[in-house]
Formats: C-alpha cells, structure tokens, sequence
C-alpha cells in the first residue's frame, strides 16, 4: 500500500483545534525554533480513516485467523476488558495525582486495582508480594535479576555467574547480561528437561541464580524442578522462573510452591490481554517475602483505615524500574479478566490449553516428528527432520500455512530443535479449528512428498509474497524522510 | 569446501596467510556458508592492538551475528574499508576481496594454535557428526 | 459462567480418546502429588455484566473531574476521536510482533510510518518501533552510547526529569558507570561546569528539551563541545514541543528519546505510554529495539520486514545489544494516527496554542501578591512559580477548589523550597486559566 506521505496533498486538513481564545503576550526567540515546520502528511479525515482501516485489513489477528504462535499464548481477548479499559476514570487519571497532597484519596479506585492484583496473583503462583512495574516480559526479567542482584548484595556476596538452559528463551541470558551477570549455558538431557549433572558441574557459590521456564519451551513440565531448587538453594543461589508458559499449570502448580524465588509473569499471555501487534504488555514480578524489600518503589501500602497510599520509604530497594506502577490500563484488563474467570475459570484454562496442544500432537506425530515422545503441557514442538528430506524447511511449511488462512506457529525456535514447529493452540479455540489446522498440516506434508514447490512458493494468496530481508537489511531503508 | 592449503586457520573459522611478519585474514568458506548472506561487517579499526583469539570484528547476516576472532596478536595495519559498502565480498571471495583485515604480526610462535588446511578440513568434517 | 472455552463435554471426550487420555487429569501427570498447590483460594467467576459493574464503581472512587494544570512530563492533550477508533480496530490489536511479514503488513507498514514520523518530528535519520517509556528510552540511549565509545562516564544535566535520572541510575546500580550531574544557571544547562567536566573519559551527556523546569535551550553549542572529546550527545524531547521548537536534529544531537504519552495516548494512571528512540544513520546498527525495513518480493513488489535481526536478544542471546523483545506497537500506531490526524500545520498549532496558554497563565500568576513567575529563559508550556508559603499546602488547597494545581518541586531539587512546576496545555480555556489565578490567590491569601 502507499505510504501516509504520499497520499499527503498540501492544504488538506483532519484534526482542527479550537481557536486561541487568549491574546498571544510574545513569541519564542527564533534561534529556538524549528528551520521549517514537521513535514507530517496533509492529509482529510477520511483519507486518515481509509489508510489505516486498509491497513487493519493485512494483518491476520487473533480476532480473524487461528494463530498457534508458540509460547505467545495468543488466546481470545475478551472485549468487555476494552470497555472497562476505556472508562474515563482511570484514562483520566494523572499519574502523580496520588503523589500530592491529598492527591492520594483521589485515586483509591486506581490503587485498589493494583493492590488487588498483588494479592490475586501472589495466590495463583504462590509468591508473597509483586511489583505491577514491569511494562514486558523482558521488562520483567530485567527487574527480576535486579532483584537478584540487590539480594545477594545486601549479604555482601559478588557473585558472578546465571545459569540458563539452552532451551531458554533468548531473553533470558540477554536480561542477565544486561545486569551485568556471565551466563553459562546448561544443556538439556534427551527427554527434553535440565540434565541434573551437568546442571551440578556448574552450580557453586559463585552462582546468582539459575533462570527456568516451565513448562520449559519444548513444552515440558520440569519433573525434578523441586531436585533443581534444593541444590540451587544449597549454594545460596536463587530460583528465577520465566512465566510465559504459565497458561499451562494455572491451578495445577504454583511456581512458589516449587522452589521460587523471583517469577515473572507475561500478563498479555497468561490472562488474555491484547498483545497490540507487539505491546503495550504487562511483566509483573513476584518475589517470595525474603526478597519484598527489595522491590522497586513505590509500593501500595494499606493504613488502618483501610485507605491505601504509596510508599517511596523503602531503602533496600532497588529504585525505580518504570516512571509509575506499570502499564496500568493492561493490569486493568487482566484484573478483569481474572474476576470473570474465576477460580474454576483459571483451573478450566490450562487443562483445555493441554487438552488442545496433546490433541494436536495426537493427530500429527505419525508425520512430523515430535521433539520429544510425550505427553505435552500447553504447546507441542515438532521437527521439520522428515520433510527436510525433500528440501522443505520449517519456514515453507509456515509459509503454506498463511495460504491457509492460519497465521504459522513459532518456528526455529527452540534453537535445540533442528527446523522446530512450535505450536501453541490455546484453550479458546475450538475442536472444529484443530482439526482444520490438522488438516492443513498434514496436507502440507502431503505436498512435501508429492509437489513441494507449491509450499517453496507460499504464500501466493497475500499481497506480496515473501521478502528479500537481505536487502532490507543491507540497505537499511528504514524511515521515508 | 574451499580451503586453500597455505593458509593458517583457527577453530572459530578464521583463515590467516602469513608473509613475513604481516599476516591478511578473513573467514572460511566453512563459515561464510553457515551465516548465510552476509548483511553487515564491522571492520577492525585500523592501528588496533590486538590479542590471539580476541573479538576484532563482527558479521551480520540476517538471521545470525557472529563475532571474528584475531588468529594471531599484534596491530592491525589495514582494513578492508570495502566491506562496509559491499559486505557480500564475503560470501563472493572469501579468500581474496573479502579479506577482513591485515595484521602485523607480534609473535609468531603463537603459529602453533593454529591449525593447517589438512588439520581444519578434519575439523570440519568433524562437525559434521 | 463464561470462560471463552469452546470444548464440549463431547469434545473433550473425543479429544482425550484421541489422545489416548481417560481424564484431564492424566495430561497432568508429569506433576507430581507434592508438586500440586499449596493452596489456590480465589473467588469464583461472575459475568461480564458483574465485573464491567464492580469496576465502573473503582472508577468512580478517582477523582478524574480536576482541572488539570499537572504536568512534570506528562500532560493532559485533547486527543482526535481518529485515534481511538482507528487503533482500536481488533486487526491491530490482537495481533502480534510481525515476525511472519506476508501476513503482518499492516503492522508491519504502520510501523514504518511510525518510524518515519519520528524521524521527521525530531530532524534525525533512524528511529526504532519504539520502547517501553520516556524513561526507558533515555536509559537505553545512555547504555547505547556506552557500546559506541567504550567508555564509562556519563554527564547528566540536572534539569533532566529526575523520574528518568531515578531509573538510569537504578537500572546501572550493578553496573560500573560513574555519574556526575551537571547544575542549572538561570533555568539552562551550565555550560561551564558541562566544559569542565568534558573529557575523553566521557560517554555520553544527557540533556533535556524543554527541561524539567520548562525551560527552552538551543544545545548546538554543547554539542559542538561534546563531538570535540568524541562523546555522543543525547536528548530527551517532548515530541509535541517539536511541532515549534529546534529539532534535536538541528542541533547535531547523536540519540534522540522522549515520552510518547503526549501524541495521542491517554494520561491512564502511568501507562501504557510510548518511549521512542531517534539517532544518526551511522549508529543504527547500535540501536536496542526493534526496526522495520522496506524491501521488495520476486515481483517486485514494496513490502516491510523487521530487520537489523542479528543485533537483537532472540538471536544474539547474551550479546544483544538489549534484551527488549516486544515494543509498545499498539502506543505507536496511536502516535502515528495522532501525528497524521493534526499533520503538518495541525502539529504547529497545537504546539502554538500550548505556547499562548502558558504565557498568558504566567501573566496572570505573576500579578498575583507574592507569586514570582521564574523568566530567565523561555519556556514551552510548562514553567515553575515561586510562592510565599509551602506549595504542597497551596496544592492540597487548590484540590478542593477543582484543581490539580501543580508539582511542588522540592520533592526532587531540596533546594528549590516553594517552587511549584505548572503546565498549561491547549485543552485549557481561557475561563480555566483565569479561574485559575483566582482560585490560586485565594488560596494563598484567604
């Protein structure tokens, strides 16, 4: 589609303000100024409408197309959550309005939503407090090794070293880098889980922590994660789990109850907010009571009249982490979210979320090899190992799925799993969508063996077809000037 | 795999040709293949001190970045400014005008890490199991 | 009660059959008895008609009928109803990072134009799909400068938010990085304390504009200064001041950042906002966050693609430049549909408009008894006011006449006793204003 830029025809106007209804004192020093004004498009009302309507109309989304985007939980987003999100009362609402005089009593109701959500998912992970700062997954970790950090400092020690699975989400190593830590990588054993003794050749007291998701990506629940923790703990070192596959043990286990200590949690995955086409999401962290007073200021605090305030007299804390308590309007969404679900709601969630991922690995491991021969929590990964043999590649199977009308699962990822097809069905979709999404799959291995160039050429029904990303990134044309 | 006979190679796929006390290096076959269409080289500065198997450059393809090690210590003479405009010299001409950088060599008894084209091609192949 | 789980009983019972399951329960055996929860006491599910009911009466208990004169780097803009409408449209917002780009063009191109806006807003060359917050973004321009020099020192102008100072200096705690924080003279940047303390040592300095205080400063000098020891020069923006005021651009600035919350997205009790990033084409491959490229297809055909990949966490893992995975998408379509709504003589206006009000509220406070309105130098629509008595009184009082008054700055500057911090946006009325004053000397005098 064009560019904004171009449709831009000098003298149209959208967006009038009201006129200046105060006499104009003096004006800004001209060496202040700008040489000529912002070059933006001059553009109608419609024009905008049409452009970014048309636009919308090339995604695929959750809302149009089944999208098995493996450990991105890209559920069904309630639409009451975007109605409870608008309400003027909580967009209108200064963030430094509770940090006034007085200010604080004004915005009780946004206080409250906080307050509870701390308690809320303290219970479903078993952790003692959290801190709603975090504006991301990886927002979250960073805050979480922080903490990590902040901890072993207050008992005096340096300790060097975060031990990450080489099934780890690339987040995780680049979080710990980032706060300064050296990872060393620990490798998975044939089943797919941690190899406990490579695990104790690297577990020593210079060790910070050791960073785990689990189930871990090949989708696999962590047997031994409570062996894991005890050694962990033996050596002073700290339990840090990656919560972007929560969706699969909501009622079933609790992160704290294993051995935890600092947990975050992804917010627009787990408890079904929007993911925007990449953000705004949510990475709250939880921490068990050892490591509360070091979480980032402010904190919601409760007076004996039942009124809540901010606290900023923590002086163990690691600081500020986000300007206020986070992406609030998200926090919102999922706080609603979790009240409609209730109890049994969340319980229901991740067994229809296994249900649904063991449902399709039934159907399609007699054609795709599985990664690992069992029974899989929320996501089943396959290997591309057998199509590779008649030159088709992970990416050409996703790429036929688009033709399809489904948006590809997560591919190449796990790196451990040579081609990996990760798929993630979630609990909101139907029998009748599985099975479609079944038939797609096998219909492209069925082309693998019998016509591969119809999957080396997909997708043939999208505007364009797929892209020279070399070019892209040798020419690096990024911005229309 | 093209791996010329008179070169030095380290495990990393660097090769270096030594002549006299300057040596010219760039990476192998082996590890242009891997990476794919190169996209990005950042180029050592030039006057650079450098150690054996240190950082002194980076590769960028799409879907990888891998960091060049120095096969050998000493100063960096030159450097193929050529690269920053036409970083698929890389994939084209590993050996010949996709050279990365010129070294002047500091010890050349740290020759002994390195491994010959027989020795590498072995390694190679290792890989490959 | 609704949980959006489409299986049947019958379908279950064919699922696990299927699978070779008897009961949910067996899917879940990997757990282990001890491994099950301690304890999993929440209230049971209500419908939606309950809850939407349960938080209107949350939403209630805020005070959202203030008159908001509040400001500190955070202000409260008219907002075109376009924006709303257009990026609430479910395409854009239940979908995904645009990691399979056939079928994400339309994020994909929107970002793009994101990416290009900024550009154009602030006069640089490369602006990432942007990231978490102002704040953010300053620290990772300051960690960004760090990679490009190899250095470990870093001036701070003491007029940049000190919001954002807190988090930088947090987020570096364990990290070996000295600060040194640069004083103000007459509401700008000391140049002669910034002199003294340039050297070969230093990475980076961080500058503000319009500051803190709402101060306007042309920077090109500092600059000059800054390029003379090879340090990179970084400034944090209010976007919408841009629409007026010298491009960061224009003054030879190297990283560019700001807080997005002013084009186009709700004050929201602190989020989500926008934190872009803008800098100079040779430092691109050194930018956090993600970008979008224009390419082609076989045919031929223009499309986009996130690129610069290998720099980033899911590929380079320890070595990434950051570790940010996602950006805030849905904020920058939102600042795009802003942008484009106001265009080019819509941006200028509003940044005019913001300009007037400020001055005129500051004509009319500075008659008031007691009240000494700062003017040493220009300011955009913010300004600090001098007051005779404790400004956190002043502003308990003024809540109850209706206004959300100002920022009583010594709670970050202990020197600055009885400074209070007003912002006046084009939202605000004549009436507003003129109220203002009134009910400001009332409160001080009565």
């Amino acid at each position: 589609m064009e560019l904004i830029f171009n449709k831009s025809v000098s003298g149209r106007r959208c967006t009038q303000f009201p006129a200046n209804d105060v006499p104009v004192l003096k004006e800004i020093p001209k060496k202040y100024l700008r040489k000529s004004p912002c070059n933006l498009p001059e553009v109608s009302e419609m024009d905008v409408v049409r452009h970014f309507t048309n636009l919308s109309k090339l995604n695929f989304s959750v809302d149009s197309n089944f999208y098995p985007l493996g450990s991105c939980t890209m559920k069904y987003n309630p639409k009451f959550t975007e109605d409870v999100a608008r309400l003027e009362g909580f967009t209108k609402l200064h963030p430094l309005l509770p940090q006034l005089r007085l200010g604080g009593i004004l915005a009780q109701g946004a206080l409250e939503v906080l307050y509870e959500m701390d308690r809320i998912l303290s219970e479903i992970t078993g952790m003692d407090a959290f801190t709603l700062q975090p504006a991301a997954g990886a927002h979250g970790e960073l805050a979480g090794v922080m903490l990590i950090a902040a901890y072993h400092r207050s008992l005096n020690q340096k300790r060097k070293y975060i031990l990450v699975p080489d099934s780890a989400h690339g987040t995780n190593p680049a979080s710990a880098a980032i706060v300064g830590y050296e990872i060393i990588n620990i490798a998975s054993n044939k089943n797919g889980t941690m190899d406990i003794e490579a695990l104790k050749a690297h577990l020593n007291q210079d060790v910070a922590a050791i960073m785990m998701t689990c189930p871990n990506t090949l989708g696999l629940f962590e047997s031994d994660i409570d062996t894991i923790a005890k050694l962990a703990h033996a050596q002073g070192a700290l339990m840090y789990y990656d919560g972007a596959n929560l969706n699969a043990i909501l009622g079933k286990c609790r992160p704290g109850d294993l051995g935890f200590d600092v947990i975050h949690l992804n917010l627009h995955k787990t408890f079904a907010t929007p993911h925007g086409g990449g953000g705004p999401g949510s990475g709250p962290v939880g921490v068990k009571k050892e490591l509360i007073e070091f979480l980032p200021i402010s904190r919601i605090e409760k007076r004996d009249d039942g009124t809540l305030y901010l606290d900023y007299k923590k002086p163990q804390s690691i600081g500020y982490i986000s300007s206020f308590y986070g992406n609030f309007l998200v926090i919102l969404k999922a706080y609603a979210y979790i009240l409609l679900l209730g109890k049994e709601g969340l319980i229901r969630t991740s067994e229809h979320a296994v249900l649904n991922a063991n449902y399709v690995l039934a159907k399609l491991k007699d054609i795709y090899e599985p990664a690992v021969e069992k029974t899989c929590m929320h996501e089943c990964v396959f290997s591309a190992s057998r199509q590779i043999l008649k030159n088709v590649h992970a990416l050409d199977i996703a790429k036929y799925l688009i033709d399809c009308g489904i948006h590809p699962p997560t591919i190449y990822f796990p790196l451990i799993v040579k081609e990996a097809l990760m798929i993630e069905p979630t609990e909101t979709e139907s029998k009748e969508t599985l099975d479609h999404f079944i038939h797609c799959m096998r219909e492209a291995n069925r082309l693998t063996q019998e016509n591969p160039e119809v999957l080396k050429k997909a997708p043939q029904t999208m505007p364009i077809s797929r892209l020279d990303e070399t070019k892209a990134a040798r020419d690096m044309n990024c911005a229309s000037l | 795999m093209n791996i010329p006979n008179n070169l030095c190679f380290t495990k990393e796929h660097e090769w270096i040709k030594i002549e006299g006390d300057t040596g010219t290096m760039g990476i192998t076959d082996y590890a242009q293949h891997a990476l794919g269409d190169v996209t990005f080289v950042e180029i050592p500065k030039k006057d650079c001190e450098v150690k054996q198997f240190n950082i002194i450059a980076t590769i960028e393809s799409v879907k990888a970045a891998s960091d060049i090690y120095s096969p050998l210590s000493g100063t960096i003479t030159l450097n193929n400014s050529e690269l920053e405009n036409n970083p698929a010299l890389i994939n084209q001409s590993c050996y010949d005008q996709g050279w990365i950088a010129k070294i002047k060599i500091k010890d050349i008894a740290e020759k002994k890490n390195l491994m010959d084209s027989t020795s590498y091609q072995k390694f190679v192949e290792g890989l490959a199991h | 009660m609704s949980d959006f789980i489409a299986n049947t009983e019958k379908d279950t019972k064919e699922m696990l059959e299927a699978i070779g399951a008897k009961t949910l329960e067996d899917l879940f055996s990997d757990i282990r008895e001890h491994q099950k929860p301690k304890s999993f006491e929440l209230v049971s599910g209500k419908s939606e008609f309950e809850v939407i009911d349960h938080i209107k009466k949350l939403a209630a208990k805020n005070a959202t009928n203030l008159v908001c004169f509040l400001g500190a780097g955070y202000y409260d803009h008219l907002i075109p109803s376009v924006v709303d409408h257009l990026s609430s449209r479910s395409e854009f917002t239940t979908a995904y990072t645009p990691y399979q780009p056939e079928c994400s063009q339309g994020t994909l191109q929107a970002i793009f134009e994101y990416q290009s806006s900024i550009c154009r807003l602030t006069g640089l060359e490369i602006a990432n799909a942007s990231l978490y917050d102002g704040g953010t973004a300053l620290y990772e321009a300051m960690m960004m400068a760090r990679r490009i020099t190899g250095r470990n020192r870093v001036l701070v102008d003491s007029a940049v938010s000190p919001i954002y100072r807190t988090i930088i200096y947090s987020y570096t705690k364990n990290l070996d990085i000295e600060f040194l924080e640069i004083p103000v003279v007459h509401g700008q940047t000391d140049r002669n304390s910034l002199r003294k303390n340039l050297n070969d040592q230093v990475a980076c300095v961080i500058l503000q504009n319009p500051n803190f205080f709402g101060a306007i400063d042309d920077h090109a000098d500092i600059v000059e200064d800054i390029h003379r020891v090879k340090a990179l020069a970084i400034e944090s923006v209010y976007p919408l001041s841009l629409g007026l005021l010298k491009t960061p651009g224009e003054m030879g600035i190297d990283i560019a950042t700001g807080e997005g919350q002013s084009l186009g997205l709700p004050l929201s009790f602190g989020g989500p906002y926008l934190g872009f990033m803008a800098t100079k084409r040779e430092f691109a491959r050194k930018m956090p966050g993600r970008i979008v490229g224009q390419t082609t297809d076989a045919a031929n055909r223009t499309g986009y693609v996130l690129t610069l990949q290998a720099r980033e966490q899911h590929i380079r893992r320890e070595k990434a430049t950051s570790n940010i995975c996602s950006n805030e998408a849905l904020c920058a379509l939102r600042a795009l549909i802003y942008l484009t709504a106001l265009g080019k003589n819509g941006l200028l206006e509003v940044a005019r408009l913001n300009y007037e009000k400020a001055e005129f509220a500051k004509s009319l406070l500075s008659k008031i008894k007691g009240v000494t309105v700062k003017q040493s130098s220009p300011t955009f629509n913010e300004f600090t006011v001098l007051l005779p008595k404790d400004p956190a009184h002043v502003i308990a009082r003024m809540i109850e006449k209706g206004f959300a008054a100002g920022f009583s700055l010594e709670r970050y500057y202990k020197d600055m006793k009885n400074y209070m911090l007003i912002a006046v946006t084009e939202k605000r009325t004549k009436e507003e204003i003129v109220r203002y004053a009134e009910s400001l000397e009332s409160a001080l005098w009565s």
